[in-house]
């Protein structure tokens, strides 16, 4: 069983809502729609307080090329512009519609047919690209980087496959599994869009082998589709980062920075990106709903719901049962990289995976040790790096020495927090480092 | 939701490792061993045992809370209970119990709490405390009792393979390895020396215990026993005045070292490579000082001199950083 | 007689080989380096501090060496040695040192636990810059202190300190130098260096949050909401410019009036270091006049505490008995929060 070569852990999966039916969550009194839903810059809102919106109105245009469009979730009217707390815990751009009814922009195709690749001839790679672009696609793992982007090769760079991650290495979360179980038809669609775009004629769709439903059945309707090949691997967080995806499939390092995927050839999507891909290309709906996993230990009805963006968090746990009286912490995605929130008041964005509530002693840390030298984050850590040293030098402000040890090729995994004995907070100094030396390289680059 | 939020960045998760899971799964890994010279030396084992351990942890404690003056001792995290039965082992079982508490406090003391306790010692306390019994009290410390006297202070001693072996090398005589212990003997234990040194086959089960458990990984013992095994080998070839690879990995600290003391986390490389190169060195290192040395042992020192240079190696072994190979190919 | 003689002579080559080496190695080694650096060194005070923005003072000597080359010092200003250490180091140099005013630090923050209520608990390493790292942090302020002192950290004089109750941080001004150190390590600059003011006197802003003032009520109960106020009263100087949504005080133009004091109906405009003011004087109908509701919340504000001497230090706990009445109110909300 093929997975990625250079360290790795294996958290307990805890996968709680794994084949729970994806439920249709209901639409929100108010609808808070973040203009900082991807990576990049900002989306410009395009309506103002008292503009009557449908869904699928666009509701902020894109701020540039690495960007995306917002579009409106929900029917209604604008209640106001403003600032609003959103999933990165801090007040930013957002636009509020106050929901009334449930009207669709007529533009979209609301029928269920499954429309194939072949029953539309005219798409070309560009169109194709375009319409991803309009959709406002982003990476649906959590990433959030513009769709559009990767699918546009830097000139002289040329793709050779794409790589779905259907991995879901993350523990709890199971929205990607239960899309793939109700919607495999749809995905292998979405999958070809994306092999045309950047014409290709070679896919693989990694799944790990946590998920035998899964993969079963999309081998069965993989039949139908020669390139593209169902790849099995054995559990390993964090299998779902894009280079550790890159190399248990094709067994491909991407070098360090500033080398990306499509240096080895490969363009990675995630399984839900491909979902979208398929509704914007052939049904001509942007994006505005996405899969989420609600879950914890204590919730009542861990599920994997269907929302519309801009719901806030506080409905979705009332769907599944309410806020459990122990909790402790609110994590928005998955409990190795997701981020803890402060407020339930925050609306779902396009890179909101997941949902998951910790009682209080699941979320309170244990408190540090000396570290022993154990050297087991050393083992962990997918990138080949030494997280002690970076956490050391990071903790005494040393950039220099932390450049020299490549801390910019840390991908926050998490994996020698996770495993180191001691329970030092190894993550948090090394993210500072990062961060901070990352600020410092692109100081150098900006003198020069 | 009666509490305020907690809010941390991530991972929220954790495996649930912890530093006495550790220790302790290296003292259970030790239990076997530790049996083992209970029926070997009875009393004496029990007591020098007993002795060590309870001294290591009151050291500790007591230096943690009145020299140091820190609110939390360490004593529960297990590592000092497990320096205590590491110095044991390295004892004889007739060796009075004033010597063993010296031995302790040199241990803790100087070898562990001068530095900062846990996580700093740049020496294993064990051998900083066993050596420097060694050299203070070396007759105390190489007299040891033949395998199943079980008194404590008026054991019967005899010679340990260890010094056989020394002696056959500075006769010139070959004769005097006849009067070695059968392989089988040595495997299993029935032979003089320290208390942990006696049985082999013990010692590595408890290291596959500690190898399957994820406690430590395999390229510290093997690097070490295989050097041993092919210097030795290819010396008792050359000359059999040399004694045969599985007597010399069987007697004396060998295996106990290998297994259990240049494992310790804080004192050993922390990248593979590293740790290999440490491997190798010690057991070159023991090789030496076992066959041209002025002592019959030589694990410790070696162990000790590697020590010294695991920071070095630490700082010139790196780990094999993701996609360097493709970046070395592209150089090219 | 025979053996002595060996060793002498033994000991005596060996000697005059190494000297030999030594003196061949002196000279193929050699490293020409300017005398002043040495003697600029010696008259600074030697806490490598970095505040110059050099590493160290003998980075900081080299740069002075430098600079007079070219003949001028005014970019150069060593903050903990204050002017008497720079016309030392400019009399070395054969120059003129320019008149620099001596700075001191402040923490433009009063959002007590009790004004500022901390909704979230942050759970990690103890360290400003990566519970900033969270986003918004403990309170609902993106912009206030974190009170996990990367500032005291930073700071070489023990000048600046974090106050356990309150969670802010606190300079002590008799020990500032200015350095800088503390305003460099905050992640959210919260801390601004001004000039010390005569007898130490200042006027300042404290406040950094530049959010509207509906959300910065609702943040903070002594945050600058940008009103404006402060700037109307201060027409005749034009000292207060308001940026975005937040006031600041230009200590040059400033005449330490302290009307804005008065008219800030949030508390967040400080007097540092002023005589308390006689009841006489006390302009009360402009404050009831203005802001008749105004005066609750300066006054349960710990900061609105007055010292009573011309010349205090910043104290953090004042013992004066009119004072202590003051203080008790946000003490006993503390002890309910």
């Amino acid at each position: 069983m093929k997975t990625f070569r250079i360290g790795g852990v294996h958290p307990a999966e805890n996968k709680l809502s794994a084949g729970s039916p994806i439920r249709e969550a209901a639409l929100p009194k108010q609808a808070i729609f973040s203009m900082f839903q991807h990576i990049g810059a900002p989306a410009k809102p395009v309506v103002k307080k008292g503009d009557v919106v449908k869904v699928g109105t666009l509701l902020g245009e894109a701020g540039g090329f690495v960007s995306a469009p917002i579009y409106s979730s929900v029917s209604g009217k604008v209640s106001k512009v403003d600032v609003a707390l959103d999933a990165s815990d801090t007040r930013r751009m957002a636009v509020y519609v106050d929901v009334e009814g449930d009207e669709w922009e007529e533009s979209i195709d609301r029928t269920p047919d499954l429309v194939r690749l072949e029953d539309r001839p005219d798409l070309d790679a560009q169109t194709i690209v375009e319409k991803i672009k309009q959709a406002g696609i982003v990476g649906m793992g959590g990433a959030t980087f513009p769709c559009h982007v990767k699918l546009c090769p830097p000139p002289g760079q040329k793709a050779e496959c794409v790589i779905i991650n259907a991995v879901e290495c993350e523990p709890y979360l199971t929205s990607d599994h239960s899309l793939m179980l109700e919607k495999a038809d749809e995905i292998l669609v979405g999958v070809s869009l994306i092999m045309k775009a950047v014409s290709v004629d070679r896919a693989y769709i990694g799944i790990e082998n946590n998920k035998p439903d899964a993969i079963k059945l999309m081998q069965e309707k993989a039949k139908a589709y020669p390139q593209i090949e169902i790849v099995p691997l054995k559990v390993q967080y964090p299998q779902g980062g894009e280079k550790q995806l890159i190399d248990a499939v094709i067994g491909r390092q991407v070098p360090a920075p500033p080398a990306i995927p499509i240096s080895v050839g490969a363009v990675v999507q995630n399984v839900g990106t491909a979902f979208a891909i398929y509704e914007a290309v052939m049904k001509n709906k942007p994006l505005i709903s996405r899969i989420i996993t609600v879950t914890g230990k204590s919730v009542k009805n861990p599920s994997n719901l269907l929302a519309r963006l801009g719901t806030p968090f506080s409905q979705l746990i009332e769907e599944c049962g309410g806020l459990p009286a122990d909790t402790g912490k609110i994590i928005g995605g998955g409990p190795m990289m997701g981020k803890a929130l402060i407020s339930l008041d925050i609306p779902m964005t396009k890179g909101s995976s997941g949902l998951l509530i910790m009682n209080e002693k699941e979320a309170r840390r244990t408190a540090p040790e000396p570290c022993i030298r154990c050297a087991k984050c050393v083992s962990a850590c997918p990138m080949g790096l030494e997280p002690y040293l970076l956490a050391k030098i990071s903790s005494q402000y040393m950039w220099e020495e932390a450049e020299k040890e490549d801390i910019v090729s840390c991908i926050e995994c998490g994996s020698c927090a996770f495993t180191c004995p001691s329970h030092r907070p190894l993550l948090d100094n090394i993210r500072l480092g990062k961060s901070t030396v990352m600020g410092i390289i692109r100081e150098r680059a900006a003198k020069k | 939701m009666s509490n305020r939020l907690i809010v941390s960045l991530s991972p929220h998760v954790h495996s649930g490792d912890s530093i006495q899971k550790n220790m302790y799964g290296v003292c259970l890994a030790l239990v076997p061993a530790l049996v083992a010279s209970l029926y070997f030396f009875g009393l004496g084992a029990a007591v020098v045992l007993l002795t060590s351990i309870v001294s290591c942890v009151f050291f500790e404690w007591a230096i943690a809370k009145f020299i140091l003056r820190r609110e939390r001792t360490t004593i529960m995290d297990g590592s000092a209970i497990l320096t205590g039965i590491l110095l044991g082992f390295n004892m004889p079982s007739n060796l009075p119990v004033w010597i063993i508490i010296i031995g302790a406090l040199v241990a803790i003391g100087v070898g562990k709490m001068t530095f900062g306790g846990l996580g700093q010692n740049p020496f294993n306390p064990a051998l900083v405390g066993r050596v420097f019994l060694l050299i203070s009290f070396p007759a105390q410390m190489t007299t040891w009792p033949v395998s199943g006297s079980v008194e404590y202070l008026d054991a019967q001693t005899g010679a340990t393979p260890l010094a056989l072996m020394k002696w056959a090398i500075q006769s010139g005589d070959v004769s005097v390895l006849k009067d070695l212990p059968s392989s089988v003997d040595m495997l299993v234990g029935v032979h003089g020396g320290s208390l942990g040194e006696v049985s082999a086959i013990l010692l590595l089960i408890g290291c596959l215990f500690m190898i399957v458990r994820k406690i430590i990984t395999w390229h510290i013992p093997v690097s070490i026993l295989g050097t041993v095994a092919l210097l030795s080998g290819i010396l008792h070839m050359a000359n059999p005045v040399y004694a045969d690879p599985i007597s010399v990995l069987c007697s004396g600290g060998l295996m106990l070292g290998a297994c259990f003391m240049a494992t310790d986390y804080v004192t050993s490389p922390m990248v593979p490579k590293g740790q290999i190169i440490y491997g190798v060195a010690i057991g070159a290192l023991t090789v030496v000082i076992r066959n041209w040395g002025a002592y019959p042992e030589g694990m410790s020192f070696a162990i000790l001199i590697m020590n010294a240079f695991t920071p070095l190696i630490n700082t010139y072994c790196k780990p094999r950083r993701f996609g360097e190979v493709i970046r070395k190919e592209a150089k090219k | 007689m025979n053996v002595i003689l060996i060793a002498v002579i033994v000991l005596g080559v060996v000697g005059l080989v190494s000297a030999v080496v030594l003196f061949l190695a002196s000279k193929k080694f050699a490293v020409w380096e300017d005398p002043r650096i040495q003697q600029v060194s010696e008259v600074l005070p030697q806490a490598n501090c970095g505040g110059c923005g050099y590493p160290g003072c003998s980075g900081f000597a080299s740069a002075c060496v430098k600079a007079a080359e070219s003949g001028s010092l005014s970019d150069l200003n060593c903050a903990p040695g204050g002017q008497a250490v720079m016309e030392q180091v400019a009399g070395i140099l054969g120059l003129k040192a320019s008149a620099a005013a001596p700075k001191v630090a402040v923490v433009r923050c009063q959002g007590t636990c009790d004004v500022r209520p901390h909704g979230v608990e942050f759970d990690g390493v103890h360290s400003c810059k990566i519970q900033n790292m969270t986003g918004m942090g403990e309170t609902q302020c993106l912009y206030g202190c974190l009170g996990e002192g990367d500032c005291a950290a930073a700071c070489l004089f023990g000048a600046i300190k974090v106050n356990p109750a309150t969670r802010i941080a606190e300079v002590d001004e008799s020990k500032c130098t200015g350095c800088g150190s503390c305003a460099k390590s905050c992640p959210r600059g919260i801390i601004e260096l001004i000039p010390q003011g005569p007898k130490n006197r200042k006027v300042v802003v404290l406040c950094n949050n530049k959010d509207k003032g509906a959300l910065a009520t609702k943040e903070c109960k002594v945050s600058c909401i940008g009103c404006g106020k402060c700037v109307k009263v201060c027409d005749k100087f034009e000292a207060i410019t308001l940026g975005t949504n937040l006031a600041h005080i230009d200590p040059d133009k400033c005449k330490m009036c302290r009307k804005c004091e008065e008219a800030c109906p949030r508390g967040a405009i400080k007097a540092f270091n002023f005589p308390p003011r006689k009841p006489k004087t006390e302009t009360a109908p402009v404050a009831s006049a203005a802001a008749p509701k105004a005066e609750a919340p300066v006054a349960k504000a710990p900061v609105a505490s007055k010292p009573e001497a011309p010349v205090v230090k910043e104290a953090p706990a004042p013992v004066a008995p009119v004072v202590e009445k003051k203080v008790e109110t946000p003490k006993d909300n503390e002890t309910a929060v």
